[in-house]
């Protein structure tokens, strides 16, 4: 009882704060100085239509290579903490009661359009919003489609590992090579910007996304294989 | 009431929400949806602050031509921010529903007054 009502007492004070900064807020009319550099620079510097991948992708380039790190770490400790629940092949209980016809036929018709689209967003990323976090979430979901109609299915851990690996590896190596041939580190423009809107410009900034949406994709997969891989013991 | 100050208040009672949940829930996986309400309700604050009255998304298409960026988009950062922000409380939340599983698996239950190995 006392618990609770510190809680509310808690919450009561956050809340006092809350209101107070929402009566005092005013919308800015203007970028203040950082916004408007990016605003007018990404353009004519980077080639990119999209500002917030441009950010993401070279600006701020090394804070998303360590995000994408911090994903590859969780994915792992995922994988490690739930390695002892996995039960062996003989060790399986019954067989759920199978997903029906219609389920199947209709996931197994969605999964390659979820990919596809995935794939859509993450090439794209300089373009229209969206971008490899958002692309590799899609094809995660596919992933999701799946297990949610089998959960009995079970996926290549090699096949992911490759791609999630690969696509690390070739990341950096891009990084390196902007550090050799432009500016700096993950630095975009060792390739040419091509025409302004085009689906090949902006340097190697779709390939930079594409690269981060495969190996986001791959560790979202690896996360829900894992979850879903693990059974009570019996 | 502009919408910047319904997305704002919206973020904030999110937060509130969220933090009642995770301090008076018993059930671990309570706990963890709660926090990923709160979650969202930071995002929401982070992306409602950026937002700027008259303006459009951060995209130079054809509405936007690149000379009068600087008066036509809203501020790109938070949105950057925000961006990773999601991703990273997707990791957050995976691992905490990974500790979940395990933590059940050790005792056969989820209710965290169960677990008093830490309790001072």
């Amino acid at each position: 009882m006392i618990n609770r009502l510190l809680t509310v007492a808690f919450l009561a004070g956050l809340a006092v704060i809350f209101i107070q900064l929402l009566s005092g807020f005013a919308p800015d009319t203007d970028l203040n100085l950082t916004a408007s550099y990016y605003a007018s620079r990404t353009a004519p510097d980077l080639g990119a239509q999209n500002v917030v991948t441009g950010i993401i992708v070279t600006y701020r380039g090394l804070d998303t290579l360590g995000e994408v790190t911090v994903l590859f770490l969780t994915a792992a400790i995922v994988a490690l903490v739930l390695v002892h629940g996995r039960a062996l092949e003989a060790e399986r209980g019954p067989k759920p009661f199978p997903a029906g016809e219609l389920l199947q036929t209709g996931s197994r018709l969605l999964a390659p359009m979820i990919l596809l689209l995935g794939i859509y967003v993450f090439v794209n990323g300089h373009l229209t919003p969206g971008g490899g976090f958002q692309g590799g979430a899609i094809m995660a979901s596919a992933v999701l489609l799946l297990l949610l109609t089998d959960p009995m299915r079970r996926f290549s851990h090699r096949l992911i590992s490759r791609i999630e690996s690969t696509a690390g590896l070739l990341f950096v190596a891009i990084g390196l090579l902007g550090l050799l041939f432009a500016g700096g580190f993950l630095d975009a423009r060792f390739l040419p910007q091509g025409w302004f809107g085009a689906l090949f410009s902006a340097g190697a900034i779709p390939l930079i996304y594409s690269l981060i949406g495969l190996k986001v994709g791959a560790e979202f997969s690896s996360m829900l294989l894992s979850l879903s891989e693990t059974e009570d013991e019996k | 009431m502009s919408l910047v100050t319904l997305a704002l208040a919206g973020g904030f009672a999110l937060i509130l929400i969220g933090l009642y949940g995770a301090l008076n829930n018993r059930n671990i996986l309570r706990i963890i949806i709660a926090f990923t309400l709160a979650d969202t309700g930071v995002n929401l604050v982070l992306v409602a602050v950026g937002y700027m009255p008259g303006r459009t998304a951060p995209v130079l298409d054809a509405a936007v031509p690149v000379d009068q960026a600087n008066a036509l988009i809203i501020d790109p950062v938070p949105q950057a921010l925000v961006l990773t922000a999601i991703v990273i409380g997707l990791g957050v939340t995976a691992l905490m529903l990974a500790y979940a599983l395990r933590l059940f698996a050790s005792r056969h239950t989820l209710d965290i007054s169960k677990f008093t190995e830490l309790k001072w």
